[in-house]
């Protein structure tokens, strides 16, 4: 039984890093209608500052992880600015690729400036230590990545459903052109879109370091694919849906994997059997609603 | 507007055949030369930022890259008289980029100690292999074609080296591993060779260890499918691990592959048949995450692998829970010297790079020494003479130890067994090679 439960633990943890990226993968698109496929290297990016930080700066942990994720935040902005706004009147599929050379600058500049090496990242003591329940052991930050997921999701939901910013932002996903004739100022919504879409994967980049202590500047790539489908499979554009696309992806791969060993050299294959299954079955994804494609 | 877009299109295309005239004719075999060029121009792309500043050209100004390209080949064999090529071939980006650093270091201190031989002065030409195999056939291709290397350092990772080895065979240009150990590097490729010890004796060795010195009666193992190093350790382990314990000795066999960073499922269902020692050769990164996350689950078995776990990096990743019952096998250690060579050594190196010397730095320059006695033996820098030469090595005094090739060109060495302890790696017993 126990043996059962801490697979549970395991695949609970790794669920909701997913979960916790894909939150700002999903919110993105369902607010511009974009996949920001330079998420996964935002993420990367949002990391490699805090390594930065703890080593050049004296500032305590806590501080220079606020301090990282408001950076990363700043250049989801520039970002935008930079690669999707020239674009912003194009066809759909333009921006996207656009989306897809920015990943792969990223990406190279990266290994450029910090080295194609992997790095130690330094796991402040707090967040870094076993605990033992009974049979089941496990590492604090796995208890921690769950609740800053919840926090996360309840505060994002808050701000979308309840503030004038957040009313601003449905306005601009239900009808661009609408809200702009209602004197919604499109580009600061826009950017406090990314800001906050880039900000969630700073702090989704930092919890999975403290997790996986190793930086890469390709390390974004997998976790970002994985939580494009995570998104995909809670219906993309739905804050809750990507929670629990999320939990079920990372379940499933510590299950599969934890029951079925023989399996296991498919491990990165089951997310996209599920995303498979998921767009024949139900391509809005679990929690997506049907919106009729405007001409 | 049409038509304005059909004649801009026309204009390039006119522009584009006119363009490429000149050029067929300044070329005998245009087809071939294109080819050829195109896969310069990927090796091109391939390189390292870590590459010396003369070839770091960004993708985009390609033209003037093709340019600079043809300057040099034309140049290459002009130069050829006095210059002494030899091709560097390691990891430098990637999952394996410390242990190709690592062993770039000692090929440094080489190549200040013996900077010519036979009168000629000796290049080092590096390539990247980016510790991913299609690379590394890539990078192996270009030193043979375009660089045009007299013979080739490395690579440390077997994967890596199987995969530049064809390349190599083909362009019949002799190589020296630093640190491959799986058998399959050499075998049946008569210009591979290497100093170090191989897979066989490396498993056994850990085996032995396990038994000997851990009373270890039941063992689990953890294979990285994705590196044939991992792969060849554990066959070997659990072939000399059985042979003592028994058939059934192995209670858990669990794989994975390289990149992957979560092994709790694996750890768990290790965890719940209690192995005596766990057995998990593979990439210092990936091991490093697995013996933490271990830890963290409670396993508190022994855990034992091979010699990529020797960089600092391994260490500094896996935190507090790296000092827990962590044994691997290696070349070389910096606490017990065993000749005159390995002293001299350890003090150039220290004084060079202000820190202790580690095995994959020795291995490099035991690799650059092997060559340069070998060119002066054959006293030519002709590859097959150099090929012919290596292949006759017998009782060179190395840094680590003395070696000599065997007819598949594996050195026979001993091995030393270090641990882990107080963030530092500590030397505890060496074990003989069996004649």
């Amino acid at each position: 039984m126990s043996f059962f439960i801490q697979h549970l633990i395991n695949g609970l943890s790794l669920g909701s890093l997913y979960a916790l990226i894909a939150i700002g993968y999903t919110m993105v698109y369902g607010i511009l209608r974009l996949i920001n496929f330079a998420h996964g290297d935002i993420f990367m990016l949002g990391a490699y500052l805090v390594y930065y930080g703890m080593l050049w700066t004296p500032l305590p942990w806590w501080l220079v992880f606020i301090v990282a994720a408001l950076l990363t935040g700043l250049f989801g902005i520039l970002l935008e600015r930079f690669a999707y706004a020239p674009l912003r009147n194009e066809p759909r599929i333009t921006v996207l690729i656009s989306a897809i050379g920015a990943s792969f600058l990223m990406e190279n500049l990266a290994i450029l400036l910090f080295g194609g090496r992997p790095r130690p990242f330094s796991v402040p003591a707090l967040l870094d230590h076993s605990v033992k329940v009974g049979a089941i052991s496990f590492n604090v930050i796995q208890i921690v990545i769950p609740v800053v997921t919840a926090i996360l999701l309840a505060i994002l939901s808050f701000i979308i459903l309840k503030t004038k910013t957040g009313m601003a932002m449905r306005a601009l996903s239900t009808d661009y052109e609408a809200a702009s004739l209602m004197g919604i100022n499109i580009n600061r919504i826009i950017s406090m879109t990314f800001f906050i879409g880039s900000t969630l994967a700073a702090i989704g980049g930092i919890l999975y370091s403290c997790r996986y202590p190793q930086l890469m500047p390709l390390m974004g790539m997998m976790p970002g694919i994985k939580c494009f489908i995570a998104a995909v499979i809670g219906g993309i554009g739905n804050l809750t849906g990507a929670v629990v696309g999320g939990l079920i992806l990372g379940m499933s791969e510590i299950l599969i994997v934890g029951l079925l060993p023989s399996l296991n050299d498919y491990r990165d294959g089951f997310a996209f059997v599920i995303l498979i299954l998921i767009l024949i079955i139900k391509p809005t994804g679990l929690f997506g609603s049907n919106v009729k494609e405007k001409v | 507007m049409k038509k304005v877009l059909t004649l801009l299109l026309a204009l390039i295309m006119v522009i584009g055949v006119v363009a490429c005239a000149p050029q067929e004719k300044k070329e005998e075999a245009p087809a071939k030369e294109a080819a050829k060029e195109e896969k310069k121009e990927d090796a091109e792309k391939t390189e390292a930022p870590s590459e010396e500043k003369k070839e770091e050209a960004p993708a985009e100004e390609s033209k003037e890259e093709k340019k600079d390209e043809e300057t040099k080949a034309e140049a290459a064999p002009a130069e050829g008289g006095d210059v002494v090529k030899l091709g560097v071939f390691e990891p430098f980006t990637g999952a394996s980029a410390s242990g190709g650093e690592l062993t770039f270091e000692g090929i440094e201190l080489a190549l200040e100690e013996v900077p010519e031989v036979l009168g000629k002065k000796i290049e080092l030409v590096k390539v990247d292999n980016k510790s991913e195999q299609v690379e590394a056939s890539n990078a192996a291709q270009r030193l043979v074609d375009k660089d045009k290397v007299n013979a080739v350092i490395g690579s440390y990772g077997s994967s890596l080296s199987i995969a530049g080895g064809t390349a190599f065979k083909d362009g019949k240009i002799p190589a020296v591993g630093c640190s491959p150990t799986n058998p399959a590097v050499t075998l049946g490729n008569d210009y591979y060779f290497r100093v170090c010890f191989i897979d066989p004796f490396q498993g056994t060795v850990m085996a032995n260890f396990a038994i000997d010195n851990l009373k270890a009666k039941t063992a689990a193992t953890i294979k990285d499918i994705a590196q044939d190093y991992s792969v060849g350790l554990i066959k070997f382990f659990t072939d000399a691990f059985k042979a003592v314990n028994g058939e059934d000795s192995i209670v858990a066999e669990a794989s994975y592959k390289t990149g992957d960073q979560d092994f709790t499922s694996q750890l768990n269902n290790v965890k719940q048949k209690n192995p005596d020692v766990i057995f998990c050769p593979g990439n210092y990164g990936e091991c490093a995450l697995m013996i933490k996350q271990a830890r963290d689950l409670g396993i508190e078995a022994p855990m034992l692998g091979g010699d990529t776990w020797e960089s600092p990096d391994f260490i500094s990743i896996g935190g507090e829970n790296i000092n827990k019952e962590v044994y691997f096998s290696s070349h070389f250690t910096a606490e017990k010297p065993v000749n005159d060579v390995s002293k001299a050594f350890l003090e150039k190196y220290e004084n060079k790079f202000g820190k202790k010397a580690n095995a994959f730095a020795a291995l490099g320059y035991d690799a650059y020494m092997v060559i340069i006695d070998a060119i002066k033996r054959a006293d030519s820098v002709e590859p097959q003479a150099i090929r012919d030469a290596l292949a006759k090595t017998e009782g060179f005094i190395g840094a680590t130890g003395t070696i000599s090739l065997d007819e598949n060109g594996d050195a026979v060495k001993s091995a030393c067994i270090n641990q882990v302890k107080d963030n530092a790696f500590v030397y505890l017993t060496t074990v003989e090679p069996k004649k």
